[in-house]
Formats: C-alpha cells, sequence, structure tokens
C-alpha cells in the first residue's frame, strides 16, 4: 500500500498512542513480576 | 485502551483515533474510592486470625483495589449518560469523551477478571468468588438496576461497597465471621447518611440527570428523618468491635467519640431548616462521615498494630 494512503498522526494523537503502549508495557512487566512473586510465596508457604 | 497504528484511510474514519492517555483510564479506576476499599480491605485482612505471608496479603489487597477500579470502570461505561448530566461527574473520562465506552467496557471486563484471577491464586478462591461477587453486584445489580429505579438504590447498592473488609478477611481466613459482618454493617449503615447528605445538596444535579435519589423522591424532610435513622444505628454498630472483644479499648473510645460527633452533624441536618439552600449541616456531615469511616478503620488498624506488639513483647 502507498504510503500516502495511510493515516499520518497528529503529534498529539502519537504522544497519546506512545503513552499508552509504555503504560501497557509496564503494566505487564509488573503482572509478570507479581505472579513470579505469587508463585515463589507460595512455594514458599 | 487501544494499539492503534497506521490504517488504510478508507478502513478507519479519521476522528476513530484516540486522543487518551493513561491517566485517563486511572481515572475510571475511582482513585479516591479505591483508597478507601484499600483500608478497609486491609483493616478486614488484619483483624483476621490467621496471618498470611505478608507478600500473599499484599498481593491479595492489590487484587481487591484492581477489582474495586474495575467496577467503577463498568460503572462509568454504563453511567456516562448521567453522568453528563451532573456537574460532579461531568468531567470524567467517558461523558468528556477522552475515553471512548468500548474502551472503558473492555478495561473494565479485562481488569475483573485479572483481580478475581489474581486473588484467587495468592489467596483462596472464596475470597476470589466473593470479589467476582462484589463487581457483578456493583456493576449489574446497583449500577445498571437499582440506581435508576428506586431511591433506596444506595442503601441496597451500599453493600457493594461494603463487601471489601469481608473480602480482606476471607483471603486470610476463607471464611465469612460475625467480626467480617460487623465490619460489612459499619460501611452498609454509613452510606447512607454519607450519600443522602450529599445528594440533599446536589439535589439539582440529581434531578436534572432522572436519578431517583431519596430527596428528590420523597422529599428533603423525609430524607433527614432517614439520616438520622440511620445514624442512631450506626453510632453503636461502629462500637461494637469493641464490645464484641476484637478492638481494644483505644478504639472504643475513638469509636464513642466519633459516634457522638456523626450524630451531632446528623442532627444539625435533622433541624436544617426546610428550604434552606446553603445545605451547610448537609455539607459538614457529608465531610463528617468520610472522616468518621476513615478514623474508625485506620483506629482498627492501629489497635491491631498494638495488639500484635504487645503479643510479641509478652
Amino acid at each position: 500500500m502507498e504510503r500516502q494512503d495511510r493515516v499520518r498522526l497528529t503529534e498529539a494523537e502519537a504522544r497519546a498512542r506512545r503513552n499508552r503502549s509504555i503504560a501497557i508495557g509496564v503494566v505487564l512487566v509488573a503482572l509478570v513480576i507479581i505472579f513470579y512473586l505469587v508463585t515463589i510465596a507460595k512455594m514458599a508457604s | 485502551m487501544t494499539l492503534v497504528d497506521a490504517q488504510p484511510v478508507a478502513a478507519t474514519p479519521r476522528e476513530a483515533i484516540s486522543l487518551s492517555e493513561p491517566r485517563d483510564f486511572v481515572s475510571l479506576l475511582k482513585p479516591r474510592v479505591m483508597s478507601l476499599v484499600v483500608l478497609t480491605a486491609v483493616t478486614g485482612l488484619v483483624v483476621a486470625p490467621v496471618h498470611m505471608h505478608p507478600l500473599l496479603a499484599a498481593i491479595s489487597i492489590l487484587a481487591i483495589a484492581i477489582g474495586a477500579g474495575a467496577a467503577g470502570a463498568l460503572n462509568m461505561w454504563y453511567d456516562a449518560d448521567i453522568d453528563a448530566l451532573m456537574t460532579r461527574t461531568a468531567a470524567r473520562p467517558v461523558p468528556t469523551g477522552r475515553v471512548s465506552g468500548e474502551a472503558a467496557l473492555a478495561f473494565g471486563l479485562a481488569l475483573s477478571l485479572l483481580s478475581v484471577c489474581l486473588l484467587g491464586l495468592a489467596a483462596n478462591w472464596f475470597a476470589a468468588a466473593f470479589l467476582a461477587f462484589t463487581i457483578f453486584f456493583y456493576a449489574v445489580i446497583y449500577t445498571m438496576g437499582l440506581k435508576r429505579a428506586t431511591p433506596q438504590n444506595i442503601v441496597i447498592g451500599g453493600a457493594a461497597g461494603a463487601f471489601p473488609p469481608m473480602i480482606g478477611y476471607a483471603a486470610a481466613t476463607g471464611s465469612v465471621t460475625v467480626e467480617s459482618t460487623i465490619l460489612f454493617l459499619i460501611i452498609f449503615l454509613w452510606t447512607p447518611p454519607h450519600f443522602w447528605s450529599l445528594a440533599l445538596f446536589k439535589l439539582r444535579d440529581y434531578g436534572s440527570a432522572n436519578v431517583p435519589m431519596l430527596p428528590n423522591v420523597a422529599g428533603e424532610r423525609a430524607t433527614r428523618n432517614q439520616i438520622f435513622l440511620y445514624s442512631l444505628v450506626l453510632a453503636p454498630i461502629g462500637v461494637a468491635p469493641y464490645v464484641l472483644g476484637y478492638a481494644g479499648p483505644a478504639y472504643g473510645v475513638v469509636s464513642i467519640l466519633l459516634g457522638l460527633n456523626f450524630l451531632r452533624h446528623a442532627y444539625q441536618v435533622l433541624k436544617m431548616a426546610d428550604g434552606d439552600d446553603e445545605m451547610i449541616p448537609a455539607k459538614r456531615l457529608f465531610v463528617f462521615s468520610i472522616l468518621y469511616l476513615f478514623g474508625l478503620f485506620t483506629m482498627l488498624l492501629v489497635d491491631a498494630g498494638i495488639t500484635a506488639f504487645m503479643v510479641r513483647g509478652g
């Protein structure tokens, strides 16, 4: 597909999308850590 | 929360690209309500006679907080139409368009599932089922059913806000007892005077949104009477943890003083003149009611800490 057929995000849209993506990434990493800790604590107790 | 990438123009309308920021999704969680949920759930967990692994206890509280946030997001998704009509709620993310209704719904459902699974894994599946029921009760029974149907909406719906200490207690013990039921009753009986005092001075707000709150259905005088009656029952129930022996004398003294002060504020609301536009006593009761609940549960926590210290010292 030609590049000019695609939506060009405004600066605000691109910034909002980037912030959302970072937030999702942080939450996913936090979840991995939390589930790891639950597993270790359950095995220990 | 959507990950929008470059899309063909014909397939995606230009206005569909979201400007929502992470903080808008945090707003969907009702952080102030969540702080009360955390305090009451921690109290339920701490006063329980069974001690959890500290890490699992912390993660259980996190799960309960996420569950409360999920219920808040589902509430904001469903209530966006009436939220837009009330000054108190018009700036919320969905009515302002910062977050789409679909995104709020998906966010709420995903967090509901996550919180229930997390609590089941960290604590036990009885507490997880209790949390799932609480989210259902708030989002479906209260928000979709009672809120627009009956002036007793917050009396019955208030149960959802009163369950967190029972869930915290259940996370530690896997059961429901008289002790946790008393904690439930304190919040359950506190909710009507708290919300009706707000409804008194936000009467027009609720009226313009056609939400049948007690003041705009039964009138201001009937509401003031009901506030006082609930306060009469609440004050002694607030002292019950001391009377039943699972809180010490420090809690007993503080709960009596807070209860008497609550009654004083409720009495001033009862004696408020008809047609009083300023509603100062109602505003004072609303503010004090928040201090009352924070005070009681903080004192229960302090009391449990003192007891634990004395047991270790002995």
